[in-house]
């Protein structure tokens, strides 16, 4: 067994699965971190990302082109973005709970689309198997020939590499730009915020929608990026573990770069050992990154500093 | 001479309320204008309208003769109106440029350029003589420095007006003394100025005009040349008020509660009380005065049992509670006013008479074997209702529906029920109307000839020195000195204040 695990820990395909499974949960981190830094909670991550993935599938099937696949990703993520805004920023609700609602309404929804457009007219149930046009790795020039690094980090699909160009863009215009300032100020006192005439409730919006477009795509990446097909739930909770990287990262792109890394490495070893067919039951596995996810906020984050607004409607009259 | 600001008749109400009745208001170039009145009078309301965070139901604003429609802050400041509010409105983690320069277009949009704005925001700090570092985040600072950073907002963005809300409230005299320096400068290059207050001898130092107001409308404008603080003191509350409370001579007995070189850790687990040792007896007021945040509320929370104590004793008649549960020392006969009555101090959705018996509901008589004894408590909270003349139309009114100065007589009266051996006091009368503090402060004194030995925490100063038998000053974290009423001097505990023990008296610390 351990020369299996030695085999599994030095084979080069091992790591650049570590790389493929982290970037969909780096993608819906970078959204997510927009609009929890302007004070929106982004639980509903799960069922943003899980419209992402049909979106992806419906899109590439009926334009037969991955393209067409992320333009309807990004527009079912922002979809339902754009619910969450109307709840959280306009009503008010509770975020949370919002977000819960969302997450389960997607579960149906998406399987919903799904039967619908791909089922047997006669049987209302997806019988065949469904194949769409989906990504191929792209292998970037010069660095794909660096020995083992290019294997690992240079030779995958379009979506990775903006996954991981994302943390130092999202970093940049966070600390860099006047919209970065407007959203790191409405998140920590919205009041503040509109006394000197910036508009809350835009400025929410807008980065709940970058939320969605972001979740989306990384739907898109599980659906037509690693497989060529839906599947329902196949998000399988990367939204939530996405939220626990944005909290184990303390709200810092970099510090999620390496929560997210962690939570990739977790899936890639599950994934081997599964098919190791050990003497422990493959649930077992299957739970493997959650609890790590659970292990890794209890052991190293200590106590949260959220963003001070986090979560709390922002209403002008209200003393 | 062309008003700057001229208001006609502006109405605002919020549900029940009536903020503003109809008020006209004049400001000229130039001029240093005081709106004073009490809490709720509707300063902040009537100043709110005029920066855009409410909309007036009606009437007109002109500006500079014109009449003008402000629908947001953003309106108010392109006219040229600034407002330093008096809960800041800065973003604790950003620094004192991100600030500054917020929600303003950059020369090199979409790009921040820091670097220019800190140069700029030095400049013209430099030029009305307001030092400034820009790049310190702005929770660093302490709260004077950061007042200045809120009123260099405003001028950063070419304020001709600024609107001060309660500004000297947190700040302590010495710092008063430097702003009012610096709003004379301001006047001096024709900057006109609305200064909100409710103390009296600050608005007659201050301004040119002093404009009253009282329960939404506006009683009377006049010089402050042509009047005098009794004068506005009646106008403002529309009665004789007796700004003195009798108080008979002070006849301290045993030592009640004793503090020995105590610490404690604040919320951000930074050190608050840094050996902290004092003794109250039976029967005097001990007041701390000090500037808010010092370590008034850590030092209430330890004796009520409600923050850990890190080092160090504390004694309730000789008996060790250090680190004891509430409860236990509730038991003891410590009663305990909290600074914030809403959160704290009331239950604000349960009823005036949930209120009243919250720390004696489960003891008889108010119960017996687990069931409440609905006769006895009726009975207990009529009686407490008509001593302490709460206005209430009865017992079974949640309480969030009373007035401020009525939720804290039921705070009062239920920690006074409790026939006290210690009494805490902290902030008992923030928020309060006269009449209300008044009675507030008159209770206290009684409560402390009958016998109780009290602690009374304020950062009204008046407050402290009016009541007070002893007094302690309290700088971060630390008593700077005590000293007894009789000869405690205004000046000096305003340096004590600052932190500066330089000109401390010996005095006599310990004993009364």
């Amino acid at each position: 067994m351990f020369s299996q695990l030695l085999e599994i820990f030095t084979s080069v395909a091992f790591y650049a699965a570590v790389i493929r499974l982290t970037a969909p949960l780096l993608l819906s981190a970078m959204g997510g971190l927009v609009a929890e830094r302007s004070g929106i909670i982004t639980f509903g991550m799960e069922g943003m990302m899980l419209m992402g993935a049909i979106g992806a599938a419906v899109g590439s099937y009926y334009t037969q082109s991955v393209l067409g696949g992320l333009v309807f990703a990004m527009l079912a993520g922002m979809f339902l973005a754009f619910l969450y805004g109307i709840m959280c920023v306009t009503v008010g609700a509770n975020q949370v709970v919002s977000a819960v609602a969302l997450n389960l309404g997607a579960l149906g929804l998406s399987s919903t689309i799904f039967a619908l457009v791909f089922s047997n007219k006669a049987l209302g149930v997806v019988t065949e198997v469904v194949s769409v046009p989906s990504m191929r790795p792209v292998k970037i020039p010069l660095l794909g020939d660096i020995p083992i690094l290019g294997d690992i980090l240079f030779n995958q699909l379009p979506l990775v590499y903006i996954a991981f160009l994302a943390v130092p863009a999202v970093w940049f215009v966070l600390y860099r730009t006047t919209i970065g300032l407007k959203i790191r100020s409405v998140g920590e006192h919205p009041h503040a915020a509109d006394t000197v005439g910036i508009s809350v409730v835009r400025v929410r919006y807008l980065s709940v929608l970058f939320t969605g477009l972001m979740a989306g795509l990384a739907g898109a990446l599980l659906s037509i990026g690693m497989l060529n097909t839906f599947q329902e739930n196949m998000s399988a909770g990367r939204g939530f573990i996405a939220y626990t990287a944005i909290v184990f990262g303390k709200w810092e792109p970099f510090g999620i770069l390496l929560g997210t890394l962690l939570f990739g490495l977790a899936d890639a070893i599950q994934l081997r050992i599964q098919a190791l067919n050990l003497p422990i039951p493959y649930q077992f596995w299957v739970a493997f990154p959650y609890i790590v996810t659970l292990l890794a906020l209890v052991l190293f984050v200590g106590k949260a500093t959220w963003p001070a607004a986090s979560g709390q409607p922002f209403k002008r009259e209200s003393k | 001479m062309e008003s700057l600001l001229r208001l006609e008749k502006i109405c605002k109400t919020f549900p029940g309320v009536v903020a503003n009745d109809h008020v006209d208001l004049e400001i000229l170039p130039g001029e240093i204008h005081a709106l004073l009145g009490e809490n709720g009078a509707g300063k902040t309301t009537l100043m709110n309208c005029v920066y855009g965070v409410y909309r007036p139901d009606s009437g007109t604003i002109y500006w500079k003769g014109r009449p003008v429609e402000i629908h947001q802050a953003r309106d108010a400041i392109a006219l040229g109106i600034g407002m330093v509010h008096q809960h800041f409105m800065l973003v604790p983690p950003l620094t004192v440029a991100e600030n500054i320069i917020l929600g303003l277009p950059s020369p090199r949009e979409p790009l921040l350029d820091l670097k220019s704005a800190s140069r700029q925001i030095r400049e013209l700090a430099q030029s009305y003589g307001l030092p400034i570092e820009p790049d310190v985040p702005v929770w660093q600072l302490p709260v004077g420095v950061q007042q200045r950073v809120e009123i260099l907002k405003a001028l950063y963005r070419q304020a001709e007006l600024l609107i001060l809300d309660e500004p000297t409230a947190v700040l302590t005299p010495g710092e008063v003394e430097e702003l009012f320096k610096v709003l004379r400068a301001f006047k001096e290059k024709g900057l006109s100025i609305i200064f909100i207050s409710h103390k009296l001898e600050e608005v007659m130092t201050i301004s040119d005009r002093i404009t009253v107001m009282r329960a939404g409308k506006v009683v009377d404008t006049l010089p402050a040349s042509r009047t005098n603080p009794r004068e506005l003191a009646r106008m403002m509350v529309g009665r004789e008020v007796f700004l003195h409370i009798e108080k008979p001579p002070c006849t301290p007995g045993e030592v009640v509660l004793e503090l020995e070189n105590v610490r404690a850790q604040s919320d951000r687990d930074l050190p608050a009380l840094k050996g902290i040792s004092l003794q109250v007896r039976a029967g005097e007021i001990v007041g701390i005065a000090g500037v808010d945040g010092n370590g008034q509320t850590e030092l209430a929370e330890v004796i009520a049992g409600l923050r850990r104590v890190t080092e160090g004793r504390i004694r309730v008649l000789g008996k060790d509670i250090t680190n004891c549960m509430p409860k236990d020392i509730i038991d003891l006969g410590v009663a305990f006013v909290p600074p914030d009555r809403q959160h704290m101090g009331l239950l604000l959705d349960f009823t005036v008479s949930e209120n009243l018996i919250g720390k004696s509901f489960d003891r008889p008589p108010f119960s017996r074997y687990g069931f409440l004894q609905r006769r006895f408590i009726e009975n207990f909270c009529d009686g407490a209702i008509r001593s302490c003349d709460i206005r209430t139309p009865h017992a079974q009114v949640p309480v969030k529906l009373l007035s401020g100065g009525n939720q804290q007589k039921v705070v009062l009266a239920r920690e006074l029920s409790l026939q006290p051996k210690l009494l805490v006091a902290s902030q008992p009368t923030r928020g309060l109307d006269v009449g209300a503090t008044e009675y507030i402060r008159r209770q206290m004194v009684e409560a402390r000839s009958a016998g109780t030995a009290i602690l009374l925490i304020s950062t009204e100063l008046d407050e402290v020195l009016s009541l007070s038998d002893r007094i302690a000053v309290i700088y971060e974290g630390e008593i700077m000195g005590i000293m007894s009423a009789a000869e405690a001097d205004l000046q000096e505990i305003g340096l004590l204040m600052a932190g500066s023990r330089a000109h401390v008296a010996t005095g006599t610390p310990q004993t009364a």
